[in-house]
């Protein structure tokens, strides 16, 4: 075998093994467009009259209330985590104390804490100050479950501000306030984007605490799909409907930001 | 004269200069407080009250009977022998999802690594089971992948002539490793994708040039070179999964020897309500994730610290 047919073979092996991997994500987003009957049916179609039945139907489940917590949630905590984040990743790059160095072995020690050593005094606290069920709690816990990744992955971006920047806004009299906001900000601003961006992630597909933290009014939308195991009759084509509208805020900004997601997924330790 | 006026001409400035030193460290110690104190009240606070709560006597059916009751929770983990299944269980999906979500992402990575056409479109397809929401994921593959009627998976079974198989209720186990080995390939492909990347070429073409085959370069340089990108891979990986409760609650609602410690605690604190009892699993998820984390932290933290360094 030449060595072009030979490439050839492996590309195709290739792509048929992406395909697939992604035919269950296809597979949800078909169905999610099929009449309840074709979608469940015991010989799959992929040629259909699609319908907007399955959207119609998981809206009609109350989806919006679910959707609204999800960014609630998602959103605040991307905003706590970046507002507390920037300046200890600040203190911990460019200021670099050593008194303060010990911090860093602080945060990533607290990534790795499991979320079930902490659940349970949370939700007595919350309860006793009749807290539970409140979107903001979820928000501002999300938001210390993140910040850990945050401030490792910014302080990852803030090593490669150039120092000389720094020194010559200091020369020049910049205050600590302007150093920051105008000179290292701007050039870090990739950084702080693919940050947020995985706090999003986290927080908008976080399934365990809202479970326990949320019952009706906060229940964000994880755990409005995972009431569907107890669904009974047809519901695969509502589910799918459901779960796409679910995925696609998250599918579409990790298309968008492929390139920092490694780096955020790594915690920074990959360039 | 200059014996007295030296120390004199000296002493100003370094005086000054640890002052400016001082003030240096509380200005950093100011811009890192925020976050510090923040984390503390709601992670490291709630840790130690758990600790706590793991030696009380404390169902809240029985409020009345509330007290301390040393290590009796442990003892009562132990014997009513839930706890060692759910350890078991713990370790075992944890294992398999990373070891074979490791060895896809190392193929794919390979894969995409080439000059392959429509790379581009390859590479966004294959990240997508890690974006897409895990209920969402457990839910697509609980139905319309796994389902003894509608489920492709024994669709496509049929197709080849061999039996049907109740997937989440025959091997509830292989169900969730299934799930979650397609949620972490992409993310174990990402990690190594990038160390890819970062090979020399001129490595490899030196290699090429004094004659080692495909196979040899393989295993003789980019592994190793890779290893660094792995041993991330794999504690991120395994700090993740271990936690893993998702695909068990909507899989197989922890039956069939999936129990995880994660699912095991939802099950006794907010349908067993037992608040003591399941502040003993908690504890005994941080051991277990201390004693996973450090076999590779610290070689990890060096890398981690390399990388980090100006």
């Amino acid at each position: 075998m030449t060595r072009s047919a030979k490439n050839t073979l492996i590309n195709i092996g290739t792509w048929l093994l992406v395909l697939i991997f992604f035919f269950p994500v296809f597979w949800m987003f078909v169905n999610g467009f099929k009449p309840e009957a074709i979608a469940s049916s015991v010989h799959p179609k992929v040629i259909f009259h699609p319908v907007m039945t399955g959207y119609h139907l998981a809206m009609d489940r109350g989806m919006p209330d679910y959707l609204r917590n999800s960014i609630i949630a998602a959103t605040s905590a991307t905003v706590i985590t970046v507002v507390l984040g920037i300046p200890a990743a600040y203190a911990l790059s460019i200021r670099k104390v050593r008194s303060v160095e010990n911090s860093l072995s602080f945060f990533i020690s607290t990534r790795f804490m499991p979320l079930a050593a902490v659940v349970l005094p949370l939700y007595m606290i919350l309860k006793n100050l009749d807290l539970l069920d409140n979107i903001w709690m979820l928000a501002i816990v999300y938001g210390a479950v993140n910040l850990p990744v945050t401030v490792w992955m910014l302080r990852s971006f803030f090593l490669e501000v150039p120092l000389e920047i720094i020194e010559a806004a200091r020369v020049d009299g910049a205050g600590l306030f302007r150093e920051i906001v105008r000179i290292v900000l701007p050039l870090v601003l990739p950084g702080i984007a693919a940050a947020a961006l995985i706090t999003f992630i986290f927080s908008w597909n976080e399934y365990f605490l809202a479970t326990l933290l949320t019952s009706s009014e906060a229940r964000t939308t994880p755990p409005f799909l995972g009431s569907f195991v107890d669904g009974r009759g047809q519901f695969l084509a509502v589910l799918s409907a459901a779960a796409t509208i679910a995925a696609l805020p998250v599918i579409a900004a990790g298309w968008i930001a492929q390139k920092q997601l490694v780096r955020g997924l790594s915690m920074g330790a990959i360039k | 004269m200059t014996t007295t006026t030296a120390p004199r001409a000296v002493a100003p400035p370094s005086e000054g200069r640890k002052q400016a030193q001082r003030k240096n460290t509380w200005i950093s110690r100011g811009l890192l407080s925020p976050a510090v104190i923040f984390l503390i009240l709601l992670t490291q606070i709630p840790f130690v009250v758990t600790i706590g709560f793991s030696t009380i006597r404390w169902n809240l059916l029985y409020p009345l009977q509330r007290g301390f009751t040393g290590i009796d929770n442990y003892k009562a983990a132990l014997s009513s022998g839930d706890l060692w299944p759910a350890i078991v269980a713990t370790v075992l999906i944890t294992a398999f999802a990373v070891v074979f979500s490791l060895l896809f992402g190392l193929l794919f990575a390979v894969l995409l690594d080439r000059n392959l056409p429509g790379r581009a479109i390859a590479r966004t397809l294959m990240i997508t089971p890690f974006l897409i929401m895990p209920a969402a994921a457990s839910l697509i593959w609980k139905y319309s992948m796994f389902d003894t009627n509608i489920g492709m998976v024994n669709w496509a079974l049929q197709l080849l002539h061999l039996p049907i198989v109740s997937w989440s209720t025959e091997h509830p186990m292989a169900s969730v490793v299934i799930v979650l080995t397609w949620q972490f390939t992409p993310f174990m492909m990402l990690i190594l994708l990038a160390g890819l990347q970062g090979q020399s070429r001129e490595v490899l073409e030196a290699a090429q040039v004094d004659g080692a085959g495909a196979w040899r370069t393989f295993t003789w340089i980019t592994l190793p070179h890779l290893r660094m990108y792995i041993e991330i891979g794999v504690l991120l990986g395994s700090v993740i999964i271990i936690q893993v409760f998702d695909p068990v609650a909507i899989l197989t609602k922890g039956t069939g020897g999936t129990k995880t410690l994660a699912y095991l605690l939802y099950e006794r604190a907010f349908i067993g309500l037992n608040i003591g009892e399941a502040a003993a699993y908690g504890v005994v998820t941080v051991v277990l994730t201390i004693i996973v984390a450090t076999v590779a932290l610290k070689t990890l933290f060096k890398v981690f610290m390399a990388g980090g360094e100006r």
